[in-house]
């Protein structure tokens, strides 16, 4: 029945709850239709895959600032509208819960089950500062080439 | 309508019905039948689409008392 599995591929350059969300319904969609699936985080998008707690890590003073400044985890996203300084969140979080949807984590969690490949770039967790021990585990870490390589298989690319 | 695995997504939001259909499809052998319930008005469009595509053949569906109910038979 199935040939070579096919493939899709999305870079999520966003930081926000409300993009990274459908990011992650898109790509356990397209692993339910037994599709090869890889996101790719790059610039806002690393967010995501912070986890919630400080590490501590070697770090100058502006990729401090950066830490500090930039959302620690998929918990703490803001939306991009609506944010009302992290309000927004809240309360979508509620609207989400009331009608079943899974949130940002548990998206995240099943993606990983469904075997979805979760790519950090390397470029830009250099630019942010962002060390491969702030990131949760069990993701591969590539550059643009990579990427390429995964999206010129693939039929649907998409950037968010 | 005689099935070989029930999945029960009701009340639950895009994507699960669509994943928990997936995986449950895993699990039966070539001609069997799945039947789904689920609750997602989207879920006939997402069903019928994702049975198309990935080689399975939608047999059957209904819809009571927002229920929508799916047979599917594994290709």
């Amino acid at each position: 029945m199935t040939q070579q599995a096919e493939k899709s591929t999305i870079v999520l350059f966003s930081g926000e709850l409300d993009k990274a969300i459908a990011a992650f319904i898109i790509a356990n969609g397209a692993a339910a239709y037994e599709q090869e699936v890889t996101i790719f985080f790059t610039f806002w998008g690393l967010n995501a895959l912070r986890k919630d707690q400080q590490v501590p890590v070697k770090k100058g003073l502006l990729e401090k600032m950066f830490g500090w400044m930039m959302p620690r985890g998929a918990g703490k996203l803001p939306l991009s509208k609506m944010n009302f300084l992290g309000a927004g969140p809240k309360m979508i979080k509620h609207v989400m819960k009331k009608h079943n949807a899974l949130s940002l984590p548990e998206l995240i969690e099943l993606a990983r089950e469904q075997g979805v490949k979760l790519v950090a770039c390397t470029m830009t967790m250099d630019l942010l500062g962002l060390k491969q021990e702030e990131l949760i585990d069990g993701i591969e870490y590539a550059g643009v080439a990579a990427y390429l390589g995964d999206a010129t298989e693939a039929k649907v690319n998409l950037f968010i | 309508m005689n099935h070989d695995k029930l999945v029960d997504a009701t009340g639950l939001a895009c994507p699960l019905p669509i994943v928990r259909t997936k995986k449950a499809m895993n699990e039966l052998q070539s001609g069997q039948v799945l039947e789904v319930h689920a609750t997602d008005k989207g879920s006939k469009n997402d069903l019928s689409a994702w049975a198309k595509s990935t080689g399975h053949e939608l047999v059957s569906d209904t819809e009571e008392n927002g229920v929508y109910k799916f047979w599917i038979k594994k290709g």
